[in-house]
């Protein structure tokens, strides 16, 4: 890698880890990672993720059926997709409802580009999603101050707190009460969802903050809802809430 | 095409130790995991992978299936001259893919 | 003194069905410290292990064995008289013993080679180094693997 770029990696990394440390004691999972996997995700050369970002890249300036590509309305990705892996859910203007980023990405397909759909966690999707999500790397998570968006949150919010399944835990008796401990070899992260989409050591692939969700879910011994499900939207948005100001360190390594 | 992504330095100096990573994007099925019907999903692995300097082999490596999955690998060679950096991964299903990249020794 | 509250024949019914049982397992028998040797073996044709030169760098406790990063390095010139030609990892748990084989030359500058890999439970990894020498160095690591690899059922 040539001086400058490493420059710029090195430095993109550490004002991602700077702002990762907030003074009010939130961090981001990365730091409750061992030092080998963080070592993992900071390389952009050998982190897995980069293959999926690389495969976006090229996605991007992809044509689809209508005849356009991303690239053809957003231009270099570097500039108009900086800061937006940020501040989604968002509510959508075409439908006025709220969708995550990978609904935003169909929204576009569909509406835009006149293609099908991605299907949802398929590597398409999930290319695209971690080559959006790159780059606001280093960006501080901003979920916008958006009215239409309160019920939602007030839902997630509550979800988060609601025991659930055959383990009777809820998000928050791990998430908040138990951070930082270790469950299996792994310590427990508080849940921001800055790195989306992550690679996960676990999945040996790319996976979206839904199906870490769905995961959590299962592991608790409950029924997971449907990928379409309304619960997704509302505790993401409310996770963007509580991981409010903290760095976006995307694509990242998890266990 | 398979998903690859090579780093190799673009220029070096003769006679320097230069690193070289491979990352490829493979599923590395063991052929031990048993899938959700609780049978066994077959073996599906990248077996051999070898690097070549302007033709002359500089590495190879025959994976198992305890190599876990986009195999990453990373090696060193010794900048001899100008030119270009091959490689190879072959596996099982027919699995075949290749990368070049260039580079320039002064 | 009869312990059991089974008569003698039963019991032997009751250990041939579990036995029949445990062979019915969907996964192949873990490696055994047998296969290991056997493995070290076909690679040395038997010649002496040496302890020194070679470097397994591997984290000793792993949040998720399905993805662990090592570096092996070995200790030599890589001179056209004095290289390593050859370095080969075994596990000691995995459902099978190697690991990697790769093969070296003084092109290389330094014997180092790092990659990601697969540990099934909380085992033993070797490392050796094949010189030009016919000389076999090796080293091992002992990691600890709380969420294994290879066996765990897919979600």
């Amino acid at each position: 890698m040539t001086g400058l770029r490493l420059a710029a990696v090195l430095i993109a990394v550490f004002t991602a880890s700077f702002a990762l440390a907030q003074g009010d004691g939130r961090r981001s999972g990365y730091q409750d990672m061992s030092p080998a996997l963080q070592k993992m995700q900071d390389d952009d050369t050998a982190n897995p993720a980069m293959l999926f970002v690389q495969a976006g890249a090229s996605a991007w300036t992809e044509k689809a059926a209508a005849g356009k590509s991303c690239a053809d309305c957003h231009g270099d990705a570097s500039i108009s997709m900086k800061g937006v892996a940020a501040r989604y859910p968002a509510v959508a203007p075409e439908t006025g409802q709220p969708v995550d980023l990978e609904g935003r990405i169909n929204l576009c397909r569909t509406t835009r580009q006149l293609a099908d759909p991605l299907a949802a966690e398929s590597d398409g999707l999930l290319a695209l999603g971690a080559y959006v999500a790159l780059q606001s790397r280093g960006q501080p998570i901003a979920p916008p101050d958006d009215p239409r968006l309160s019920s939602l949150r007030a839902e997630g919010a509550d979800l988060y707190k609601r025991r659930q399944g055959q383990l009777n835990l809820s998000c928050a008796n791990c998430h908040d009460d138990n951070a930082g401990r270790k469950l299996a070899g792994a310590s427990i992260p508080q849940g921001h969802p800055t790195g989306y989409p992550i690679y996960r050591l676990e999945w040996q692939a790319l996976g979206s903050l839904k199906r870490r969700l769905r995961n959590c879910v299962v592991g608790l011994r409950a029924e997971p809802w449907p990928y379409e499900a309304r619960e997704y939207l509302a505790l993401e948005s409310w996770l963007m809430v509580r991981a409010r100001g903290l760095a976006i360190d995307a694509p990242a390594v998890r266990p | 095409m398979a998903n690859v992504l090579v780093n190799a330095p673009k220029t070096a100096k003769k006679g320097d130790t230069v690193e070289i990573k491979a990352l490829i994007m493979h599923p590395m099925e063991t052929g031990f995991r048993p899938g959700t019907n609780g049978r066994i999903i077959p073996r599906n692995i990248v077996e051999d992978f070898s690097a070549t300097w302007n033709g002359r082999e500089i590495f190879r490596m025959k994976m198992s299936p305890a190599i876990a999955a986009n195999p990453f690998v990373s090696f060193s060679a010794v900048a001899s001259e100008s030119g270009i950096i091959a490689f190879r991964w072959t596996g099982d299903e027919g699995f075949a893919a290749e990368h070049q990249v260039n580079i320039t020794v002064t | 003194m009869r312990s059991s509250r089974h008569p003698t024949d039963v019991r032997r019914r009751m250990f041939l069905a579990g036995a029949a049982a445990v062979t019915l397992l969907p996964f192949a028998a873990e490696a055994t410290p047998e296969a290991l040797a056997d493995a070290i073996k076909e690679v040395t044709g038997g010649a002496p292990l040496r302890a020194g030169k070679v470097t397994l760098d591997i984290p000793p406790i792993v949040e998720n064995g399905n993805t662990v990063p090592m570096t092996v390095s070995v200790e030599s010139p890589m001179t056209a008289d004095d290289y390593v030609k050859a370095i080969h990892v075994f596990n000691e748990k995995n459902p099978q013993p190697h690991v990697f084989n790769a093969w070296l030359s003084p092109g290389n500058g330094k014997a180092v080679i790092g990659t990601r890999i697969k540990l099934a439970d909380t085992q033993k990894i070797v490392a050796i180094a094949e010189t030009s020498k016919g000389e076999f160095w090796n080293a091992s690591a002992e990691v600890i693997i709380t969420i294994a690899a290879c066996i765990e059922e897919v979600t």
